[in-house]
């Protein structure tokens, strides 16, 4: 007769415990930061638990020692030295100690080199580490805009990791494979690429490897045919930001004031530096990284068999400045602070375990044009 | 003191109540009708019968027919996996088909099409339910007020669902059926049309829902305050007026110096609801089609606050700053 107390009892008590322990709580106490105008409700909020975390996660190493700029060069000293042949030896081999330490700490030089013969490029890592750091080199010359004077290097996406932890694929959602049921228009699953939100799964693609235009308001009050921009469109916008709050542990008004998301007359001066920041990935991903497709083998791509991406939390990992702001260049300026040879090999002859020097048949710059998309166009295709 | 708690203290018990004998022509009650003692927690003891009739039945096979198209292609979306069914069932949706299809009737069914054949299940379960309402208050010999209050919520629905996608000559326009999947509709919808805060049939939406939670909140403690003197028996308090109607009316002529009446409270209370989502419709059909930025339109009309320009320095960098 009052069989349902116990079964109303136990559902309350299983409900509750998933909303007390189902759910990703910031415990209080938060530390709050006005940054707009009063009123405007802009304030960053922090987790002091989560900071705490994410202080010890992100620091930066030490360099390992202080190399002498003098004696030969690395480039005639060593065989096949094509990117950092300008470095003294001491420079050189300082360099690759600490890319060892950044990326392979535990697998070593031969996770890229062939311990018999260290110049050869049989080991596919190899031709992928010259090209990334050409990337570097690049990134720290020419998107001054987004990295300032603090710099990248290796460590700030790879974090003694051989695959920095936070990258991205295509992501396609099951509905989207053909079948008549199902349709889910893209989105509607959870997204761990914008906060586990319902939002569009494929955002990063159409904004961080395509131009697909962001902006989605009209520039009037009334309707004049000139902004296509729909619901849809909005939401895949609002997935690429969930992306760069989630990346960054900031919120909307870090960049933003809320009641004009699109009014850059309101707008705090991080929205500049993250609109490079968009544009940075973007030609990252265009002109470095799906332009090594042939390079990587299957396990190194996506579950789609694209290459993994750079998005903002690749480098950033949740912090608003990765690394806490530290500047690992300031020791590493000689190797990665300008660009030394920009030359890109067709990577397609590449053969792994008999290619022994993968360099370009003739000397060609393939250096795309700063901030744009083109040139990068025909890589990103290939992919 | 009983008054004061939570669920009804009192359940009364005997010969159960079959209602009033149909007119010809109707069909019989379904269900024999049993006391249950957590339904009188809440309301009526008594469940059932059920009248359910033509329209009804029609509407609920309706209704069923769109809910099982929507379960089933979240399911499909998720590769028919039940687990991830149950655990991310409320991300998953049925969208509407895509803007290229713009006011198609049969966009393939693995673009929406399954959207466009259960939203005609839906627009009938709805449009049934509301006639059944109708034609149940006159079989009662009501006035037909829950009918009009039902169909100020359909008016929102249909400018949701049918007359702003119309107008705006895309089914894209619609919602998705979804539970995360619309929240974030709504609130995209809000930041592509440049702020709804600044939409003033927005700003009468939200006055007439906080107004009717404050109605209601006023109302209900009203009444249970009076209890204790038979103030729950509204209707016999409207014709012949007691001492707990007499109290209520007291109690809230001195804190305020004004009192609705046991007649106006509850015109106060219908007007307040049914206005809620006739004011809130009209606001969404003048979005996009004849407003497309409403905090630029608010600029325009005075109703935007003045913020001093904290960052003079930023410029949009893609017009060169």
């Amino acid at each position: 007769m009052k069989l349902w107390i116990p079964f109303a009892a136990a559902a309350g008590v299983f409900v509750g415990a998933a909303i007390i322990f189902g759910a990703d709580w910031d415990l209080p106490p938060v530390d709050t930061d006005q940054i707009g105008y009063r009123g405007s409700g802009m304030y960053h909020t922090l987790d002091r638990e989560d900071q705490a975390e994410l202080k010890l996660a992100n620091v930066a190493p030490e360099p390992l020692y202080e190399a002498d700029p003098e004696g030969d060069r690395a480039g005639e000293f060593y065989e096949n030295v094509q990117v950092l042949g300008d470095l003294s030896t001491d420079q050189f081999n300082l360099f690759m100690a600490s890319i060892t330490e950044w990326v392979s700490p535990e697998q070593g030089c031969a996770y890229c080199h062939n311990e018999e013969n260290l110049a050869s490029d049989e080991v596919y890592t190899k031709v992928v580490a010259r090209r990334m750091i050409q990337m570097t080199q690049h990134v720290n010359e020419d998107w001054q805009a987004h990295v300032a004077q603090t710099g990248v290097t290796c460590y700030t996406c790879h974090q003694g990791q051989p695959v920095p932890a936070n990258v991205w694929s295509r992501n396609l959602v099951p509905g989207e494979k053909g079948t008549d049921l199902g349709w889910s228009g893209g989105q509607n699953i959870v997204n761990k690429t914008a906060g586990n939100t319902s939002l569009p799964s494929n955002a990063l693609e159409s904004y961080l490897l395509e131009d697909k235009s962001i902006r989605v308001h009209s520039l009037t009050a009334l309707p004049n045919g000139d902004n296509t921009a729909n619901v849809k469109n909005t939401e895949e916008t609002w997935s690429l930001m969930m992306h760069m709050s989630e990346s960054l542990g900031v919120n909307c008004v870090t960049c933003h004031n809320s009641r004009a998301f699109n009014d850059w007359d309101q707008s705090p001066p991080q929205r500049v530096t993250a609109w490079h920041g968009i544009r940075m990935a973007r030609e990252l991903n265009q002109s470095y990284i799906t332009g090594l497709a042939p390079i990587f083998p299957d396990n190194r791509k996506g579950p789609e068999g694209d290459v993994l991406k750079i998005g903002c939390a690749t480098c950033h990992n949740g912090v608003q400045k990765p690394l806490y702001g530290v500047s690992m260049l300031k020791d590493y300026v000689d190797s990665l602070g300008t660009k030394s040879n920009t030359d890109v090999p067709d990577y397609n002859t590449y053969k792994p375990g008999e290619t022994t020097t993968m360099s370009p048949a003739k000397t060609t710059s393939l250096e795309p044009l700063q901030g744009s998309g083109k040139g990068g166009t025909a890589l990103a295709s290939a992919d | 003191m009983q008054y004061q708690n939570l669920f009804t203290q009192v359940q009364v018990r005997g010969p159960v109540e079959a209602g009033i004998p149909l007119p010809r022509g109707d069909d019989d009650r379904y269900g024999k009708p049993v006391y249950n003692w957590l339904a009188g927690w809440f309301g009526n003891a008594q469940l059932g019968p059920i009248y359910l009739g033509f329209l009804g039945t029609a509407s609920l096979i309706s209704g069923t027919i769109w809910f099982v198209i929507v379960g089933f292609n979240m399911l499909a979306s998720v590769g028919w996996d039940p687990i991830q069914f149950i655990r991310q069932l409320f991300w998953l949706a049925l969208e509407p088909p895509p803007a290229k299809y713009g006011l198609s009737l049969v966009p393939p069914l693995s673009e929406g099409g399954w959207y466009i054949i259960s939203s005609v299940f839906l627009l009938a379960a709805v449009l049934l339910w509301w006639a059944r309402i109708y034609v149940r208050a006159r079989a009662l010999g009501l006035g037909t007020h829950v009918f009009w209050a039902f169909g100020a919520a359909i008016w929102l629905f249909l400018v949701l669902g049918l007359f702003r996608p119309v107008l705006m000559g895309s089914w894209a326009e619609a919602v998705p059926y979804g539970i995360f999947p619309h929240l974030d509709w709504t609130a995209a919808f809000s930041i592509r049309y440049g702020n709804l805060y600044y939409n003033p049939f927005h700003c009468l939406s939200i006055v007439f829902l906080y107004g009717s939670v404050l109605l209601f909140a006023m109302h209900g403690a009203t009444i249970l305050a009076v209890t204790r003197y038979g103030g729950e028996r509204e209707l016999e308090q409207i014709s012949d007026r007691g001492t707990a109607s007499e109290r209520a009316a007291l109690f809230w002529r001195w804190t305020m110096g004004f009192n609705a009446t046991m007649e106006s409270i509850h015109r106060w209370a219908w007007w307040f609801a049914v206005l809620t989502p006739i004011t809130g419709g009209i606001g969404i059909l003048l979005t996009g089609t004849v407003v497309d930025n409403w905090f630029l339109w608010g600029m325009k009309h005075g109703l935007v606050a003045p913020v001093p320009d904290m960052w003079p320095t930023v410029v949009d960098p893609a017009i060169g700053g």
